[in-house]
Formats: C-alpha cells, structure tokens, sequence
C-alpha cells in the first residue's frame, strides 16, 4: 500500500462476500468513450473492432448523436481477416482518412476490441508507428476497451493508463485529482481546493490535450472516481504518491475526500473546515430534504460501474437506506477499503456476477429499490420493482457538495414517480 | 476496414436475437464476450419490452480464451435448457466468437437436449442485421418443416416476417391481419411475432405467403415455395395503392371477392384531394430507410402525396436491384450505402424540403434544418408510440398522411410567411407554429444581476434545464432581497429548490 496517507481503518464487522463467476450483463470498456470523447474536447476515439462494437457505442450514447461525433468504428471486415488486406496499411489509411476530415483533433486513441485483441492486432505498437510519422500534429495513444478484458468503467481506467506515459515529468510539488469529472464539478473543486490553500491542483484527464498535467515525485493524487486502479498504478510507477480517502460522492465522502487531499499537503483540517463549511451545510440540508424521503428503504445493487460501494455508503449513512446486496464488477480492496470500513457491518457484497442467479436473489429480495443496468431495469420494473438505471449514475454530475442532493434525487425519483403515478 | 461512425444495421446476431425475441418457447445461446449484452436494451429500452430477450450469452473473458471456452459454451446452453425449458433452441457465435472458432452447433448437438437445435451460421464480418434475421427465420422454418407432407384443406395464408424490433411490425400486423380476415381469407400461421416452433411446423399448410417484410421473411418464404409449392404474395401493403394491389393480389388467389365496405376507413385519398392538400403539390422529398420502405414511401410520396421524389435511398445492399430499379422510375440516382457522412451529403445537395427517412436522417436533417419523418428503421424510443400507428393497409395510409403532413408548414402558414419575410416570428428560420414555433428571438432578460463568474457558471448548466435554472435563481433572489446573483447564489437557490 505504497502512497496511502490516511491509516486504514479497520473494518468492523467484515462485509460477507458473494464471488461469482458467472453470465455477465454489463456493458464492455468501450463504452467509456461516451463520456471521456465529452470531457477531453480535442480527442478522437477511434474503435478497432467489429460491428458490434459499433453499435454498442452508439446504443450505448442513446439519444447523444452529435452531427460528427468524436468517435467512429474502424470495423473489420472480412478480407482484413482472410489477409487479403493488410491490417497496418488498412488501418494506416482510415486514420488518414479520419485525421483529413478531422485537422482539429490533437489527440487520437486507437481503441482495442474483442475482435482486435483476439486476432493479435498490435494497437500499441501502430499507434506508436503513427505517432511518430504525425511528427507532433497529434498524438496518437492506444488502449483496449474490449469486453474480454475490461468491464464498463474499466475503459476510463484503459485510457488514462495509456495516457499516463505520456505526460510530462515533473517533479514539482502539486495535487493531481484523476478521474473524468463533469466541468461544473471540477471548477466547484477547484475553487474549493484554492479556498483550502492548495493553489496547484490539475485534473486529468484535463479538457484538452495539451493541458495535460506534468506527473513526478512532488505529485500527490487523488481519485475522483474509484475504478482507476490501473491508473493509480500507472502513475505511482511515475514516483506520484496516492492519497488514500473515500470517494466524493455525498456530503460525508466529499468532507472526507478533501480532508484527505489537504492533509497530504499539510494543511490542518480547520482550514479544510472553514472552507467548505458553506457548500458543506448547503449540501447537508438539501441531501436531508430527500433523505426523508429514502430513509428505511432498501436498495440492491447490480454490479455495474464500480461505483456501487461508495454509491451504497452514501445512501446508507446519509440517507438513511437499508443495503440489501451491493453488487460490485470488482472489489479493489486497497482503493476502497476506506469505503469499506464506512459500510453498515455485515454488508452483504457480491464481487463478479450470475446474473440468473443474482436476479433470483433480487427478486426473492424484492427491494424497494434496484439499480441496475439498462437491459435489466423494464423487467424489473415489469416485476413490479422500482428501478435506477445505474449509467445515468456515471453520466451525471454527482459528486462533491453541491451535486450531493442531485445524487440523492437519482434515487428517489424513481420512487417518487411510483408514489405520483396512479395506473 | 471501414470507417464507421454510426451504423443503420447491428450485426447479424442481432438480427437472430430479433427473430427469438419475437418468438415465443424458443432460447438463443449466444457464445459472446460480456460487452455485447448491450444488446438486450435495444429490446428492453428502445422497444420497451417488459421481458428479458430470451437470449443467454456466455460472456467469456480473455482469461477463458487460453483455457476452455468450448466447456463454457456448453454449460450455457445446459444451464440455459434447464434454466428456461425452451421448445426449440438457437445457438450461434458473435464476432469475436466466430474468430475463436468453437463450433456451437457441434457443442451444442453433443449435449443431446431433447428439443430441435439450431445452429446458425451469422458471418459477421461480412453480414448485419436484416441478413441476420433473414437466415435466422430461415433456419428456423427449415428445422422446422424439414420432410414435411402437407395435406392442404380450404385456401389459408402464412403472413411471414414481422420480429421484435421493426419498425411499426407490431401495428401492421394487427392492421393487415384484420384486413385479411374482412376478406373471408383464413390465417394459418403468423410468423415469427409470437410463433412457437410447432407452429413453424405448420407452415407447409397454407396456400400462400404473405411476405410482409422481404428483407426478413424473403428467404424462408423462397424456401417455402420452392419445397412446397407455396405461392409468395410479394406487394408491401404499404400506402393506398399498393394496398389495393395487395388485395386484388390476395383475392385472385384465394377467389374470394373483396366486400364493398372495406375502405370504409379509409381517408387518407379524400385527405389528398381536399383543397389545403394543394400546398403539398411539387414538395421536395428526399427518402431514405431500408428498401422496402423507402421503395414503399417514394411511391406514396409521389402517387398519394404528390410531392417530387429528388432522392431515394437504402442501406440495404442485398435489395440494391429494386432500389435502383424504383429510383430509375423517379429519374433520381439510386443511393445504396451505409456511410452516414455520404447520405448527409445527398441530403444537403439534393435541398429536399421534407426527409423520410430513420433516426439517422431525423438528425441529418435537424443539422440541415428540413423537416423529417421517422418511415424505416433504425428508429429511436419514440418510434414505438403507445398508441397503433401502423404503415400498412388503409389505416397505414391514415396515418401516412398525417406523418408526412405533419412536419411540414400549413398551406396558410406557410403563404403568411412568405408574405413577412422580415417579420420577428414568423420569419423563414420559424420552426412551424404547431411545433412550438419558439425559436423566434425573445426579449433579452431583464434581471441585469448576476455576476460575471455566477453567469459563466449558469452556462455550465445543461442548455435544457438552464432556463429553469436561471429562473429559479432570480426568484429566489428575488425573494431574499440579493441584488447581485453570484456563483454562491446560484447554489444557493439550487439548494432551495432541490427537489
Ligand atoms: S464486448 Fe467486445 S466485441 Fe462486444 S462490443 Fe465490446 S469490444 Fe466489441
């Protein structure tokens, strides 16, 4: 646990795990390029794969169809794989292709796919084959968002792990906050970590490509969002230390992530106090307005994003809610055993998923709420059981103070529509 | 390799899912890696279906592929047939499975279940959706009638194609099924919408097919034929005309005459002739879907609605032949592609005054600013409406003619604004006034009170809720007695009103 600041709590009563290995219904790494083509505004996502990949984008984005979006599908075809063409000179001509229409695009990720990691297509070496004849115009990184290695979330974490070497090193005394966050949130932390003291603070992934932090030995960083373990690794190996907290997700994790932050610089939880006392308060009272309305409720989690524990421990202790199963894709122990000691005792997880299985339980369960992905929530709902569909928990601005209440409001609408709704 | 930015077809798995989905007893085993699940919301989300697709897929991971996968797809479909009871039961590989070759009908046919087992064999890197569908439904009524003898009794027909996912399949199968029996003419199998696979095994019985949508049903009801003897009933019911032939079609065939009454609900050609139908003459449409519907509504647009046909288009390559052939009839080029960014620019040369087109185009055309109307598939939640909406038989071309009315101005409206060309709201850029015309310009705000840094914040806020937004802020403003709106109002105020 190199780079933890914060002692580890230890866990009072453990939370009992179920591990399964089996079906799975979740979305693959791919769909990271949802949100991550938004945050940084001069990247260009381009997949690698099949068809399928293709429309599980495009699915996946719903309505979000933009003019010329900043993503596309190099898809695979038949002669590619019967070497009647070849791979590089294919892919070599789409990204010409591509970068002519697009001249604006400072930043290219070649994306892996299922398809590209099972015939072997070296994405990382064309995309260094590329980056050196682009001569600086852009640059041009790979990463693999493919089912068969990474899990929805898991694609951010792909990406900024690729995009990690190639930040400049520094060693420079300064706070990195890692994890893609909605622009709002990111000016509300960054006003806030300036009100605590802490001047040099840079985010990454940054809006634009080259507003990229510099990575070194002064750099302390925390995560924004907790499915970043490869990045922490990534940027560890670069000599930045990890700043251990809970995630800020509700008034309490959002207090303790800042106390967190400014603590590895030394400053004195009054300072952190006083600075977010407003917003603090604000939040609290706005969080308790909705709290009333989730308290003794209970709550089952699919296993998603990742983003499921420190989402249950929000709505656990500041919402009063019961916690019947909380469902997780992985269970990273270092990252979240903060969380994890914030957890009502004897929780019950569930790390990996059967999802026969796992709907069986739910059903037996019959929770007043379930959060779960999308191919699930209209059956659920046709059982008769409340739903939150657990992307729009990755696509909205939830965290810190001022996007606490608006979190807690995810959750109780759908119970707030049951109420109102007379059919 | 092809660049790709949005595709009108998923692959052809997606397209046998659509088969299954729509049938009823009958289980797909997909050996899938876990990412391609996504495709259960097209069903659940976009259709708004209340059930699961019926379809189990292995999710096998990287770590998998260097040890069994073979196993893995074997206890899905165990699992799966204990799990479900299917009837019959489909089993096939995605794309990346297909690469992996594990031979799922082989797998599957060595575990002996007691139920028919059909493999598919979707090449992905060469097919997509409709094909899928297609040879889904085609594997299908080949187990299924495989050796039959049928014994044929009083004249029947089959009506072939209608799957979960189509566009309008639901409505105008209600719509041509009570049309077809307002002729005297009975119903043998429905298929594959709500099918269970012994009734597949019925389907030698009728006379005839109806091939509703050639693009899923054209293969098996060729099959059909050609085995046994049936006749292929071929005209798309889609529009005024093509109904009547589809009648007259229908009624030689069964020799039943057709009853006096049976346009008794039919308005849309007094609609056509009615006087403020006169504007329409000579509008400029541009249609684009799959080929059936797009050969379909360019025939409705000339014929029954008089506009001018100055593009037509499909993404359906395999019925290329008809495309070009109606194109030809219209003296416009054919467009047979699926590069969104070349459709785009058909559009934009062609200045067509309406779109008929897929979700695609209503985006394209909503850049370009022309009216559209949603007529094929790919199409989007809305798509679907509560209420029946089929494009089928005389309640189709009902509904036909308000949906390609719709969008555009009113015969009034549209003189009106032709006569004040300078005026603020009714100006050539005016979206028409029955769809919320109010993209006219408004008065600027009147609160001057905000802040340099609170007003930079508002435009942080999603543009559609960002009026609320403003508004409860100078409210609440207002109410506290702050003249100057800062960042710490705004969040103020949206503490306030969280809720
Ligand atoms: S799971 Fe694999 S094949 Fe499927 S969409 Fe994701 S990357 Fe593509």
């Amino acid at each position: 646990m190199d780079g933890c600041v914060a002692p580890i709590m230890p866990a009072v009563a453990a939370p009992a795990i179920i591990r399964e290995r089996g079906q799975r219904e979740v979305f693959c790494g791919l769909t990271g390029i949802v949100w991550l083509h938004r945050r940084i505004q001069d990247a260009f996502f381009l997949v690698v794969g099949s068809r399928t990949c293709a429309h599980l984008i495009q699915s996946a984005a719903g309505v979000m169809i933009f003019a010329e979006p900043r993503f596309a599908t190099a898809i695979i075809e038949e002669r590619d794989l019967a070497g009647r063409a070849d791979l590089d000179d294919e892919l070599d001509r789409v990204v010409g292709q591509l970068l002519a229409r697009r001249p604006e695009i400072k930043l290219l990720f070649l994306v892996g796919s299922c398809p590209s990691e099972v015939i072997k297509f070296d994405l990382s070496r064309a995309a260094a084959r590329l980056d050196s004849r682009a001569n600086g115009a852009v640059r041009i990184l790979a990463y693999s968002g493919s089912g068969i290695e990474t899990t929805f979330t898991e694609g951010e974490d792909a990406c900024l792990t690729a995009l990690v070497p190639s930040l400049v090193a520094s060693d420079q005394a300064q706070l990195v906050v890692v994890g893609a966050l909605a622009d709002a949130v990111e000016d509300q932390f960054q006003r806030l970590f300036a009100a605590i003291g802490l001047d040099r603070v840079a985010f990454l992934p940054a809006r634009r490509a080259s507003a990229m932090p510099p990575i070194g030995r002064g750099t302390k960083f925390i995560l924004a969002q907790p499915f970043l373990a490869a990045t922490a690794r990534a940027l560890q190996e670069r000599g930045a230390e990890r700043i251990d907290a809970p995630f800020p997700l509700g008034i309490e994790g959002s207090t303790l992530w800042f106390e967190a932050a400014a603590a590895a610089f030394g400053i004195a939880p009054a300072i952190v106090a006083h600075a977010i006392a407003g917003p603090a308060k604000r939040g609290r009272d706005a969080v308790a307005k909705i709290a009333a309305e989730l308290a003794g409720k209970s709550v089952f989690f699919f296993p998603d994003s990742q983003l499921e524990i420190p989402l249950a421990r929000f709505l656990a202790r500041e919402c009063g809610m019961h916690l019947t199963e909380v469902g997780t894709p992985f269970l990273h122990r270092d990252l979240m055993a903060r969380e994890l000691s914030l957890l009502p005792p004897a929780t019950q997880l569930a790390e990996g998923q059967d999802v026969e299985r796992q709907l069986d339980r739910c059903e037996a369960a019959r929770p007043d709420l379930v959060v779960c992905g999308l191919g699930l929530a209209n059956p659920l709902e046709a059982m008769g059981l409340a739903t939150k569909w657990s992307i729009e928990l990755v696509f909205t601005p939830t965290q810190g103070f001022e996007q606490a209440a608006d979190l807690a409001n995810l959750f109780a609408r759908p119970l707030a529509r049951r109420a109102r709704v007379k059919v | 390799m092809q660049l790709t930015l949005w595709t009108y077809e998923g692959p052809p798995h997606v397209g046998a899912m659509r088969i299954a989905t729509a049938m009823r007893g009958v289980h797909y085993v997909l050996h899938a890696p876990q990412g391609d699940t996504y495709a259960d919301l097209l069903f659940t989300m976009i259709e708004r279906r209340d059930r699961r697709p019926p379809v189990t897929y292995t999710t096998f991971q990287a770590r998998d592929l260097g040890a069994d996968t073979a196993t893995l797809f074997k206890n899905a479909v165990r699992e799966a047939y204990d799990r479900f009871r299917p009837e019959a039961m489909i089993v096939g590989a995605s794309c990346t499975a297909e690469l992996i070759q594990d031979d799922p009908g082989g797998l599957a046919e060595s575990l002996g279940l007691p139920i028919p087992v059909i493999a598919l064999e979707l090449p992905a890197y060469q097919r997509k959706e409709n094909w899928g569908a297609a040879e889904t439904l085609y594997r299908l009524v080949r187990a299924a009638t495989l050796g039959a003898k049928p014994q044929r009794g009083a004249f029947s027909v089959n009506i072939l194609g209608p799957t979960a996912l189509g566009f309008r399949h639901r409505d105008d199968l209600a719509e041509i099924t009570a049309l077809i029996r307002a002729l005297g003419i009975s119903i043998n199998v429905i298929a594959p919408w709500n099918a269970r696979f012994a009734d597949l095994q019925r389907l030698p019985l009728a006379h005839a097919n109806i091939v509703l949508y050639p693009e899923i049903a054209g293969t098996a009801a060729a099959y059909l034929a050609r085995t046994f003897g049936q006749k292929t009933i071929s005209t798309v019911p889609i529009g005024l005309n093509a109904t009547r032939e589809f009648i007259a079609e229908l009624t030689t065939l069964a020799d039943v005459a057709c009853p006096d009454d049976i346009e008794a609900d039919q308005r849309s050609s007094w609609y056509t002739r009615s006087v403020d139908s006169t504007y329409l003459t000579g509008k400029r449409a541009f249609i684009f879907g799959d080929a059936s519907h797009a050969i379909a509504l360019a025939r409705v647009a000339a014929e029954e609605m008089g506009f001018t046909v100055v593009g037509l288009g499909t993404y359906s390559r395999e019925f290329g032949r008809e495309l070009r052939e109606a194109a030809a009839q219209y003296g416009v080029t054919p467009l047979i592609s699926d590069d969104y960014l070349e459709i785009e620019a058909a559009i934009g040369a062609a200045v067509p005054e309406i779109v008929l087109g897929t979700q695609m185009e209503r985006h394209i055309a909503k850049r370009l600013g022309i009216p559209c109307a949603v007529i094929s598939a790919p199409m989007h939640v809305q798509d679907f409406p509560a209420r029946r909406a089929p494009v089928m038989g005389f309640e189709g071309s009902n509904v036909l003619f308000d949906t390609l009315t719709h969008p555009l101005m009113m015969g009034l409206e549209e003189h009106l604004i032709g006569m004040f060309r300078e005026d603020f709201e009714f100006h050539a850029d005016a979206a028409p006034s029955h769809l919320g015309g109010d993209v006219a310009v408004r008065p600027e705000t009147l609160v001057s009170g905000w802040d340099q840094a609170a007003e930079a914040e508002l435009k942080k806020i999603p543009f559609f809720v960002r009026g609320k937004a403003r508004r409860n802020t100078e409210s609440f403003a207002a109410e506290h007695g702050v003249s100057l709106i800062t960042i710490e109002t705004l969040y103020d105020a949206k503490a306030h009103f969280a809720r």
